[in-house]
């Protein structure tokens, strides 16, 4: 499986090589992986079934405990089923959606790549390869979602998806790291068998905190649910896939994997429920604003995500089984509508439900199908959905905390979704005919089998919920309600669940008569709405940049003296940390003096102070020379001969060098303020200080024994030399002197270079009849 | 000697930086001049001095007698000088260019890329 999985990516890879060959028909191909894949998914349903969990060892870096090890059960089963089901599905129907595009090849790549991405996502048992999986899966969705790249809100989009998810990630890591100090292993299989542990662990609300970010993050949950809707800039077979049946569910994945170790606490059942409660109703009551048939299924997702979290946070058996069902309802319909939508919009070139109508004339079998996923959707009999909706609601009245909250909020999801199933599934198929930007024929064969196959698996298992019996107990088994007995069925006979389910369709279907009416009404919301979370997250993104322009403004400003003075103070502060707080400073180094050998250091100094203070270039010049030949005559008194010989020869050669071309440079002139002068006097005048007294420290400190005495030792006996200096030179690091030679020759080329180019541009200024640009 | 020296090399560099921080490109150069003579020295004066014992192996002996100055900071700064000419040349001729180009001799003047 592994080695399916990575060999994914490198097909992945392999899609433009593909598409030469095949052309309009590579995306046919490319479904052959994903379906073989789910071949051998079912081949392995009898182990699953038998509630035992396939472990797949494969080491990786068994150093840092890190393995590529894949875990199957019931959980990761029904995960990988979805995605390697529907993503087979999507791939054909991308055929005919995107047939002819130019950038099929890079589509391809990107969506093969990310199902690789998210199968290894829900089969990993190590953290570290679940975070990489994570990461790659946010990844691609940037990729997709920016697919169209010339769009400037498909970018801007793309970005607020990747801002928003890696940064949750970021999150997400954080909390792997402490789950796996708290718990004392990586391995997933390991810690959701020491969840007492891991519940009395002190790290344990830091680390969910930041395990719930991440989750919620990724799973668009409020306060982070705006990024989703927009994410609806991807093309349509990737918000059916993506942002709809697997990607946005990593989250939830993520939090029913580790509900056995981390859940049945207060701070989970809390926050879960809240949350999923809170982005269940914000979702439902969204969606109603849009007209934009994407927007409105992605609403109606972000409500089902809402749902999820909600029946994860209560947690019992009957919450669990709630969770399975609805899961599974919820990929089959909204997979089958988002792909509806695709095929509204791609055939009639709009997205706006508002404009179309009475589409079933001309196209009755999308119209069938979008009536069975609608009807799920919105949880009628004898459909998956409404058996889902019917747990679903059996679960909020059962809860222990905040019933009431729950209740209400559940109800009104309930209803609005029913009315969102019926703008969605009545709006464009009945009603009177509307024209529309292109004249709609019935979808291509490739393009109708994906929501066929999801809308019929969505009346099967309505009809026959028993079938899935087995099926969602194993799957509870995994997520913590073991030996659950489940019984899956249409009828519970006349019961509170039934009324609320008949209260919503009234209410549902009232919305849905009067929603221009109500649309209208809502849009005096719009102040209230421009005040959400995604004000929020554009007011952070606008301040990162403020706050980047100020530090370039005052930190990378261009003006060298700035640079040097915020480079000096800081080694100022840190040498003179170093060096006074450390260790004291002894400066008790004997001081045995000659007069001649003051006299020279005097007319060093002298010749330094006179350089900076003269008004004229010469007379700098000359100054500075005068310093040179000082310090030459401080090598020759204390026995550096070799040393004195090359600063007069280079000394003499810097003074005609400068005096050379000093002349064609301006005179100097005094530029800066007193203020600014008497500020760079205290950097450097400090500077100096400190060089001083680190000088004196240094020699006041003990010698190390010295690297020189071998080189005293062995300059003649290896290299045959008298003068150590020079054997040092060419032979003990000759390395060196080569590296030397290198730099003197590229400094003589760049010289010879701009010398050149300027007599070559004199030549050219006083010749008129040569073309100025020609060089 | 090495205290006068110490002092007088903590000149050497204030001067050079106080140059350094000059609008005017021409003392620039020369503060550059300065920085690199007074790094020469540091590393010099560092290893300690000796007087009237320059570190060579008289004729027919394997190994000089007594002590010698230290070689190895006289072979570094050696090096350090040969390659602080030809950084000073290239930075002159640079500067001398960019003057040609911009009329400028105002750093401040010189911050954009195209003129």
């Amino acid at each position: 499986m592994q080695l399916a999985v990575l060999g994914g990516f490198v097909v992945a890879g392999m899609a433009p090589l593909l598409h030469r060959w095949f052309g309009d028909r590579t995306p046919l191909v490319l479904a052959l992986l994903p379906a073989s894949l789910a071949a051998w998914l079912l081949g392995q349903w009898p182990t699953v079934a038998a509630g035992e969990v396939l472990l797949l060892e494969w080491v990786w870096v068994p150093g840092l405990d890190i393995t590529l090890s894949f875990l199957i059960d019931g959980l990761a089963w029904l995960f990988a089923m979805l995605i390697t089901v529907i993503g087979s599905l999507v791939l054909v129907y991308t055929g005919d959606y995107l047939r002819g595009h130019r950038d099929l090849p890079r589509f391809l790549v990107v969506i093969v790549a990310f199902m690789m991405s998210m199968l290894g996502l829900v089969l990993a048992d190590n953290l570290v390869t679940l975070f990489v999986f994570w990461e790659l899966t946010s990844i691609t969705s940037f990729l997709l979602i920016g697919f169209n790249h010339g769009d400037l809100s498909a970018r801007k989009a793309a970005q607020q998806g990747l801002y928003i998810t890696v940064g949750g990630g970021l999150a997400l890591l954080a909390g792997f790291v402490m789950l796996a100090m708290a718990g004392d292993s990586w391995s997933l299989a390991e810690l959701t068998t020491r969840g007492d542990a891991l519940r009395g662990h002190e790290l344990y609300l830091p680390l969910l905190a930041c395990l719930l970010i991440g989750a919620f993050t990724k799973s668009a949950q409020f306060p982070f649910h705006f990024w989703l809707p927009n994410a609806m800039a991807a093309p349509t077979p990737v918000s059916a896939y993506l942002h709809s049946a697997t990607m946005v569910k990593a989250g939830i994945y993520l939090l029913a994997r580790l509900h056995p170790a981390l859940g049945g606490t207060d701070a989970w059942m809390l926050s879960l429920s809240l949350v999923g409660a809170m982005t269940m109703a914000t979702g439902a009551f969204l969606a109603i604003h849009h007209t934009n048939v994407k927007k409105l299924l992605a609403y109606s997702t972000v409500m089902a995500l809402g749902t999820l979290t909600l029946l994860l946070g209560l947690g019992t058996p009957g919450a669990l089984v709630a969770f399975v069902a609805f899961l599974l309802a919820h990929s089959l319909y909204k997979g089958a509508l988002f792909l509806v939508a695709g095929i509204l919009d791609h055939e009639t070139g709009t997205k706006d439900v508002t404009h179309m109508g009475g589409l079933r004339h001309v196209m009755p079998c999308t119209a069938a199908v979008a009536a069975v996923a609608a009807l799920s959707l919105a949880g009628m009999p004898p459909l998956l959905g409404f058996v889902g909706k019917e747990l679903l609601l059996e679960s909020a009245l059962a809860a222990e905390r905040y019933r009431i909250v729950i209740i209400v909020l559940t109800f009104v999801a309930s209803f609005l979704t029913l009315a969102v199933a019926a703008i969605v599934a009545l709006r464009p198929f009945f009603g009177p005919v509307r024209r529309t930007p292109r004249s709609p024929h019935e979808a291509p064969l490739g393009m109708l089998v994906g929501p066929a196959l999801l809308a019929a698996l969505s009346l099967i298992f309505g009809l026959a919920p028993g079938w899935l019996d087995g099926f969602v107990a194993v799957t509870v088994g995994g997520i913590g309600a073991v030996d659950h007995d489940v019984h899956l069925s249409l009828w519970h006979g006349i019961n509170l669940p039934l009324v609320m389910s008949l209260a919503s369709l009234m209410l549902g279907l009232a919305v849905w008569r009067r929603w221009d009416h109500l649309r209208a009404h809502l849009a005096r919301l719009r102040p209230l709405m421009a005040r959400g979370p995604e004000a929020g997250y554009e007011a952070l993104m606008a301040g990162l940049v403020t706050v980047a322009e100020w530090q370039t403004r005052m930190l990378q400003n261009g003006h060298i003296r700035n640079y040097l003075i915020v480079t000096l103070l800081t080694l100022l502060g840190l040498v003179g940390h170093a060096l006074f707080i450390r260790h004291a400073p002894s400066l008790e180094v004997p001081l045995d003096l000659y007069l001649h050998e003051a006299m020279v250091a005097g007319l060093m100094v002298a010749g330094a102070v006179a350089a900076c203070v003269m008004r004229s270039r010469l007379a700098a010049v000359a100054a500075v020379g005068i310093m040179g030949f000082s310090i030459a005559l401080v090598f020759v008194l204390f026995s550096a001969p070799d040393l004195a010989i090359t600063q007069l020869l280079v000394e003499t050669l810097t003074v005609i060098l400068l005096v050379l071309v000093l002349f064609r440079l301006p005179r100097f002139a005094t530029l800066s303020t007193p203020t600014e002068r008497a500020r760079d006097l205290i950097v450097a005048g400090l500077s100096g200080i400190m060089v001083t007294l680190l000088m004196l420290s240094v020699l006041a400190g003990e010698r190390l024994p010295r690297i020189s005495d071998y080189l005293v030792a062995n300059s003649q006996p290896q290299g045959h030399g008298h003068n150590i200096v020079n054997v040092i030179l060419v032979d003990f690091r000759a390395l060196d002197t080569l590296g030397e030679m290198f730099v003197l020759a590229l400094a003589a080329v760049g010289v010879l270079a701009m010398l050149r180019f300027h007599a070559e541009e004199e030549d050219a200024g006083r010749t008129p009849a040569r073309e100025r640009d020609d060089g | 000697m090495e205290p006068l020296l110490a002092v007088a090399i903590g000149i050497l560099f204030a001067a050079a930086i106080y140059m350094m921080l000059r609008r005017s490109i021409v003392k620039l150069v020369i503060g550059l001049m300065l920085l690199s003579n007074a790094a020469n020295l540091l590393i010099f004066v560092s290893a300690g001095l000796t007087r009237g014992a320059p570190p060579l192996v008289p004729q027919g002996m394997v190994a000089p007698e007594g002590v010698v100055a230290d070689p190895l900071p006289q072979a570094l700064v050696l090096t350090a000088i040969v390659i602080a000419f030809g950084v000073l040349s290239f930075a002159v001729v640079l500067v001398r260019r960019a003057w040609e180009i911009v009329r400028a001799d105002d750093l401040d003047r010189m911050r954009d890329t195209d003129t």
